[in-house]
């Protein structure tokens, strides 16, 4: 009874992005747009570009991730159906998490799926492929749920996408510190696995605290 | 009855113009006081305080860096405290105080980096390093800046107040977080050019006009929110009839004095 409101909006949400399959998918051409620019902006000696790799994969992933949040609430906002969410007898924080699962689902998900790809194109070690993969999959979930916060505040605004991005970016720090740290750590040979059991702690916090900010922040940005 | 007593002061904080009168008993002396201490720690700390056996005059500028960046930071927590306030209780007021908080905040911060990188070229040889707490500073600048931007971004003011208070606590979750990791970042990539040499213990000489310096620093800052908030409470209100007749008053007496 209690997670109605979740799996109603997880999937309400994952079937609407498969019906707009081109906008989902987005994120995605971004992602492999960016790196091919870094071998034609920087060098394509591959010992260079396998030390740039870990970061950079990285910094492509969070700016991914940043364009595809203004959406999450923006269409909801203009159809009327942010409203009928904020007066629903239940939890608010339930339906966000919902929602911000499905954009995980749709953005960083598939990000972590071609990034053995974007790995290979960048040289990056072997060795990495499993630990990038890991920490984008966990990392970018943090991404998801500390951008919608964002999203929420901006939702009822009308050029809100640069705002979000000032408002959040400072807010991803942590995130991308511990996520490239993850995959540098396994290039040069250490055990990846501190930073990553970090990236997974600030998940756990993120999932405990950002619904609550987030359903606050509809709640009263929203309201009038 | 006894608990009702108990909370009027606070209560009584709520009212703007409560705030509005009193503060103005108050300024006459909060302006003798910040100026008073400014000027004796300036005086003590660029005059009179020993010189560096290693960095001649030019660590003098710490008497300006240390005091600003305590209170970029302590800036920024009350800004979330006075935003959590507003939240809470729905005080007109505290979201008056957040909102000057913001931009006093982010220029104290900007001061901090600026002194920094001054500092920095003599001492260091180089105005920019990516050190753990430049590194945070800079990211504080940039949350007072977000807070400052949403604040203005939305037309109602309700929903700036609002929005901008969510973002603040947000930010203060946040902050112990980014302040670690950056702390672990720059630990992990270790460029070993910078020693503090001074920093841990300092000769009593010196330190005396840097404790007097943060008081007055943090008297500038009360006074600098004060004359913010003010205006603000003026803008705010200028419907009030309060607010009508002191300007009403204000140009009588300035007429008064022209004739």
């Amino acid at each position: 009874m209690s997670n109605v409101g979740f799996t109603a909006y997880l999937k309400r949400d994952l079937l609407l992005s498969y019906r707009r399959l081109g906008e989902a998918a987005s994120p995605l051409m971004f992602f492999l747009l960016v790196s091919i620019l870094i071998p034609l902006g920087v060098s394509p000696d591959p010992g260079r570009l396998a030390e740039l790799a870990p970061g950079m994969i990285w910094v492509m992933a969070l700016l991914a991730t940043l364009l595809s949040t203004e959406g999450l609430f923006a269409t909801d906002h203009q159809d009327g159906s942010l409203e009928q969410m904020l007066i629903a007898p239940q939890l608010l924080a339930l339906p966000v998490l919902g929602k911000v699962t499905a954009h995980w689902l749709m953005t960083g998900l598939p990000l972590t799926l071609v990034s053995p790809l974007i790995g290979l194109m960048l040289s990056l070690p072997s060795v990495a492929v499993v630990p990038m993969m890991a920490s984008l999959a966990v990392g970018t979930a943090c991404l998801s749920l500390i951008g919608a916060v964002g999203a929420a505040l901006t939702v009822s605004l009308r050029k809100g996408g640069l705002l979000l991005s000032i408002l959040v970016i400072p807010l991803y720090i942590p995130v991308i510190i511990f996520g490239s740290a993850a995959v540098q750590t396994a290039v040069d040979g250490f055990n990846w696995l501190g930073p990553l059991a970090i990236l997974a702690a600030m998940l756990c916090a993120a999932i405990a605290l950002c619904p609550l900010a987030i359903a606050g922040a509809l709640r009263l940005v929203s309201s009038n | 009855m006894a608990s009702n007593r108990h909370w009027t002061w606070f209560y009584r904080l709520g009212s703007p113009r409560w705030f509005y009168e009193t503060t103005g008993r108050w300024l006459p002396w909060l302006w003798t006081l910040t100026l008073v201490l400014l000027t004796a720690g300036l005086v003590w700390g660029l005059g009179y305080a020993p010189q560096d056996a290693k960095q001649g005059n030019s660590f003098r500028i710490i008497y300006l860096h240390v005091p600003v960046s305590f209170l970029a930071l302590a800036g920024y927590y009350l800004m979330a405290i006075a935003g959590a306030i507003g939240l809470i209780w729905k005080m007109k007021l505290s979201y008056m105080v957040m909102k000057s908080a913001a931009p006093i905040g982010a220029a104290l911060t900007f001061l901090a980096l600026f002194t920094g990188a001054v500092w920095g070229k003599p001492t260091w040889g180089t105005y920019w390093v990516w050190d753990a707490r430049i590194t945070s500073m800079l990211i504080l600048l940039f949350l007072y800046l977000g807070v400052l931007a949403l604040q203005y971004a939305f037309h109602s003011q309700e929903s700036g107040n609002k929005a901008s208070a969510i973002l603040a606590l947000v930010g203060t979750v946040n902050i112990p977080i980014i302040y670690k990791s950056v702390d672990w970042w720059y630990t992990l990539h270790q460029p070993a050019t910078i020693k503090f040499t001074s920093a841990p213990s300092m000769h009593i000489d010196m330190f005396q006009p840097l404790l007097l310096m943060i008081v007055a620093l943090y008297s500038f800052y009360a006074l600098a929110l004060i004359l913010f908030t003010r205006a603000e409470i003026l803008q705010r209100e200028r419907k009030a009839t309060w607010v009508c007749e002191l300007a009403l008053q204000a140009g009588k007496d300035s007429a008064g004095e022209a004739g």
